[in-house]
């Protein structure tokens, strides 16, 4: 087992390099470099865990790194932290996304103060990710809003302040369920044992309820990760707030935060309450189904670039909870797999989407045309994001999603094939619009192609839709045993293997 | 010859006695001294009267922990944990509302040393009510509390509202002490006692085939006190005596009233009356679903950050009731926890809100507060951590409070219950982000800079490091919240 003291790491670099990027925010340039070079950092830390992490500790399951200190005995308050091959990949994704936003979607506008909030970001993130607490957890992912609330409603476009109270509130409301939830679990389990309040994962994991209890609670824990994540039809927020939220925000909030509904809906609700399966599942497979069609059909016929994103990652948020909601492990782990290609895809979109809109002044797909000739490096590297978003065998977003679906065609074929049906519609809206953007007569200012930044930013994102595309397998055997954890863990109670 | 007195235990009724001390003591030096005494002379015998108290609750808190809890005058008065750490926060409120009054009476046409006087006379009632352990003695600290308050918030005489609002509070609050004491004389009908350990072992010892007269002062008890902590829908007079009364008294209001009144309302439903929790418990499930909903709705549609403030601490009432609610031991801790951490958190918001408001205390629109927090990042910075706190954002201390609330009444099996009160939050949530917004909007038009007395800084940076401190630290207040419901004693 390796120190813990490696992911305290990962969550207090960022908070010091929040720290020392609002300390020098008067002098030009100066919180910028500390915010990139705090996140090279962060980036080279998640390398190393990634690469000491092991999956096999005596008396840990997969989990390494873990370290318990408990803060507050009376509230069963405590700092606990623990890695698996889940959130190993999470945290990756996680260092990788800051990394690339700060890089490509700069923004000068009191850039101290903004490269604050995303740093405190970051560090909240990898909280969430980290925490092997439930408390914990919803703590840091309840703090995940406030700089994501700040990010929003000062840099965001012209309806900012609607957008951010909208997130805000929404996602609030979701907490609460969480929130209450996971208290009457913390005392579910002091009551059997008789001991001290605690919410360690570990402890609560064991907790014995009635299916009865168990449903209740997973829908609770489901509501607020469904805000999140977003899950149909709790995604009204997103559009809006993904639209007008800086380029860099719209890159935290789909790439990351989203990922913390669907990590929390495996990591908590799917494996706390097995029992809760049988109610469920049927509800939350027909959801992911409604979300991967409807999102789809929205992303067609929306005219804005930034809500084509948006409603394209309700559909694949869709294949996300589809895959974790089967509770076969293949599908699990091409679910986990999407969790990551998903991230790293949008991520290419929201750049790109942001260097269009740096020349344009709008992101509306009616204000663009015929952008391939004048720029066709900015039209290639679209097209390799769109052809891995579209599933294109032999790029990333295939690899994961033929996983979710083979696993699910194999335990719920009628989902599967609804859900597969997403897929085509996703060549569909994705192809249209960039035949709109790019083909066509050019007509208008001149615009420029990519520059040798916005294009040395891009090359992580191309290189990781091939590479994982091609050879997905060290990933895979990071994330198997851990799903395998989990699956073993619920399979008692009747989740087919 | 000692049957007609009762010992007096000294240590017990010291806080009080220091307090109305130090008011007779400014009092007589006004009367004595040529001219009046200076403000800072009345703010300096405020505060080293608060800091006396606050050194008295140690050794009350290290008398508690070696004899245990004790009761003193015939069982009238009581010491143990829930009153010391009550006294503790008592004594801290009336150290920052005693500062934040002292810039506003300088700069201000108020002027004198009034307000001190009457805020340690009302304080001291306060004192009175957390130690109180019998009805009438409740009753009476809660008149030399409202007297001194009904006199501070008409204290503003360049204003026609302040004299209106006290002219409300009055009539409002008199209705409720008669309704108080009328359910005092109902109770005491119907267990043959005023003070409260009594009431409890009657009620544990007697069944009463006719509950009926016990039903009624009970209600009537929990009626004055609604309207004593402005619990929906007895809260009619609060927004309009927040918003009328001088900004510095709406502070030293809502902390000290709503420590006095929760530490009685635990004694009398716990340990008076909890033996019929379960007759209390509906009546009280209503009073917190209205009560936190009515105030965050409320509060949505004011434009003066006064009346919101009202409307907020109207919400923030319905939360403690909660804890009330829970009736245990966890419960109470509870309670106590969140008076602890809100009270110098309010004291703190109102305190920026005085200064804003500035010398006529009449500039309180929330469109005033436009890009305060661009011009002036410190002042505004701490009202966004101040409000984010009352929001109840996590590493904050109003984190821990809703925490802890809520845990109480999920532990005691009110999940439900729980869940409407945190999407009541969330409806709350609105109006202290559209607050925050309006601090960091775009502002081209120019607004005067808000002059920032040292005197308030201290507050305001009291008020600001107390929420992060204990937000990111809170294991000592837990633990301390915690003790002292253990020592607490019926």
């Amino acid at each position: 087992m390796h120190s813990s003291l490696w992911l305290s790491l990962l969550i207090a670099v960022p908070l010091a390099g929040a720290l020392a990027a609002a300390l020098v925010r008067e002098r030009l340039n100066a919180a910028y470099r500390v915010a990139v070079g705090t996140s090279v950092i962060e980036m080279a830390l998640s390398l190393v865990v990634a690469f000491l992490y092991n999956n096999a500790v005596p008396g840990a399951a997969t989990f390494d790194f873990a370290g318990r200190w408990v803060l507050a005995a009376p509230f069963g308050l405590a700092y606990d932290v623990a890695l698996d091959g889940i959130s190993l990949l999470m945290v990756v994704l996680t260092a990788l996304v800051v990394l690339l936003a700060l890089l490509g979607a700069r923004d000068t506008r009191r850039e101290g103060a903004f490269v604050a909030w995303l740093l405190l970001l970051t560090s909240f993130t990898m909280g969430s990710f980290l925490a092997h607490d439930v408390l914990e957890f919803f703590i840091f992912f309840e703090l995940t809003l406030v700089p994501a609330y700040f990010i929003i409603s000062q840099w965001g476009g012209a309806q900012r302040s609607r957008a951010a109270l909208k997130f805000f509130v929404y996602t609030f409301t979701g907490s609460a369920f969480l929130f209450v939830g996971t208290l009457y679990l913390g005392f579910a389990h002091q009551h059997q044992t008789q001991g001290a309040l605690t919410f360690a994962y570990s402890a609560l994991s064991s907790t014995a309820m009635s299916s009865g209890t168990a449903t209740w609670l997973f829908v609770a824990f489901a509501i607020a990760f469904a805000v999140k994540s977003p899950i149909w039809p709790l995604h009204t927020w997103s559009p809006l707030t993904y639209a007008e939220a800086p380029t860099a925000g719209s890159i935290e909030l789909s790439a990351l935060l989203a990922k913390l509904g669907s990590y929390g809906l495996l990591r908590f609700a799917f494996a706390l309450f097995p029992l809760a399966q049988a109610n469920v599942r049927p509800v939350m497979l027909s959801l992911a189904v409604i979300g991967i069609i409807y999102g789809s059909a929205l992303a067609a016929v929306t005219p804005d670039l930034k809500r084509l994103v948006a409603f394209s990652s309700l559909a694949q948020m869709g294949f996300i909870t589809l895959g974790i909601m089967t509770g076969s492990k293949i599908a699990m782990v091409g679910a986990v797999l999407l969790m990551f290609n998903h991230g790293v895809i949008t991520v290419g979109f929201f750049l790109l989407i942001g260097f269009i809109e740096k020349r344009r002044g709008s992101a509306t797909i009616a204000d663009l045309t015929g952008w391939q000739g004048p720029a066709p490096v900015l039209a290639a590297l679209f097209t390799v994001v769109m052809l891995a978003s579209i599933g294109l065998p032999g790029l990333s977003g295939f690899v994961s999603e033929y996983l979710i679906l083979i696993g699910a065609f194999a335990t719920h074929a009628w989902w599967a094939l609804v859900g597969t049906l997403g897929v085509v519609l996703a060549a569909l809206y994705l192809l249209w619009a960039y035949q709109r953007v790019f083909h066509g007569r050019h007509h208008g200012e001149a615009i420029s192609d990519a520059s040798a930044r916005e294009r040395w930013v891009m090359v992580p994102v191309v290189v990781l839709i091939v590479a994982l595309g091609v050879f997905p397998r060290p990933v895979l055997d990071r994330i198997s045993p851990s799903v395998q954890q989990v699956i073993e863990h619920v399979a008692p109670a009747g989740v087919s293997k | 010859m000692t049957s007609l007195m009762p010992s007096i235990h000294y240590l017990a009724v010291l806080p009080a006695a220091l307090v109305l001390g130090a008011s007779v003591l400014a009092l007589i030096l006004t009367s004595l001294v040529r001219g009046g005494i200076s403000t800072r002379t009345s703010t300096g015998i405020s505060v080293l009267a608060g800091l006396a108290t606050l050194v008295v609750t140690f050794f009350q808190w290290s008398y508690v922990a070696h004899h245990g809890a004790t009761t003193t005058i015939d069982h009238a008065i009581v010491l143990d944990g829930f009153s010391v750490v009550a006294t503790g926060v008592l004594a801290v409120s009336l150290i920052m509302a005693a500062l934040v009054a002292h810039d506003w009476l300088s700069r201000s046409a108020v002027s004198g040393p009034q307000f001190h006087i009457l805020a340690l006379a009302a304080s001291a009632g306060a004192l009175v009510m957390v130690q109180a352990n019998d009805l009438v003695v409740i009753f009476l600290g809660l008149e030399i509390l409202s007297i001194g308050l009904y006199v501070l918030v008409a204290l503003d005489r360049h204003r026609a509202s302040s004299s209106e609002a006290a002219l409300k509070y009055f009539l409002l609050g008199g209705f409720a002490s008669a309704i108080f004491i009328y359910g005092a004389a109902l109770v005491y009908g119907a267990t043959g006692t005023t003070n409260v350990s009594s009431i409890s072992y009657f009620l544990a010892g007697n069944v009463l085939l006719r509950p009926g007269l016990l039903w009624a002062g009970g209600a009537l008890l929990l009626v004055g006190f609604a309207f004593k902590v402005a619990a929906v829908p007895f809260h009619l007079w609060s927004p309009d005596v927040y918003e009328g009364a001088p900004t510095p008294v709406t502070g030293f209001m809502a902390s000290i009233v709503k420590v006095g009144a929760f530490a009685a309302l635990v004694r009398v439903i716990i340990s008076a009356l909890g033996t019929q929790m379960d007759t209390w418990r509906p009546i009280l499930f209503a009073l917190v679903v209205l009560t936190t909903l009515v105030g965050a709705s409320m509060a949505l549609i004011q434009r003066n950050v006064k009346r919101m403030l009202a409307y907020s601490s109207i919400n923030h009432a319905g939360f403690i009731l909660l804890g009330v609610w829970s009736a245990t031991t966890r419960g109470n801790a509870a309670t106590l926890f969140y008076l602890m951490t809100y009270a110098p958190i309010v004291v703190a918001t109102f305190a920026v809100v005085a200064l804003v408001g500035g010398a006529r205390d009449d500039a309180h629109a929330i469109d005033r507060y436009r890009g305060l927090a661009r011009r002036q990042p410190l002042l505004g910075g701490a009202l966004a951590i101040l409000l984010l706190s009352q929001l109840g954002v996590p590493l904050t201390t109003g984190f821990y409070a809703k925490f802890a609330v809520l845990a109480s009444a999920v532990d005691a099996g009110g999940g439900a219950l729980a869940v409407i009160a945190l999407l009541a939050a969330a409806i709350a949530a609105f109006f202290y982000l559209r607050w925050v917004l309006a601090l960091y909007a775009e502002e081209p038009v120019e607004l005067d800079r808000v002059v920032v007395g040292r005197a308030s800084a201290l507050v305001i940076g009291l008020g600001v490091a107390i929420t992060l401190v204990f937000g990111v630290w809170p294991g000592p207040l837990a633990a301390l919240a915690s003790h002292a419901t253990v020592l607490f004693t019926p």
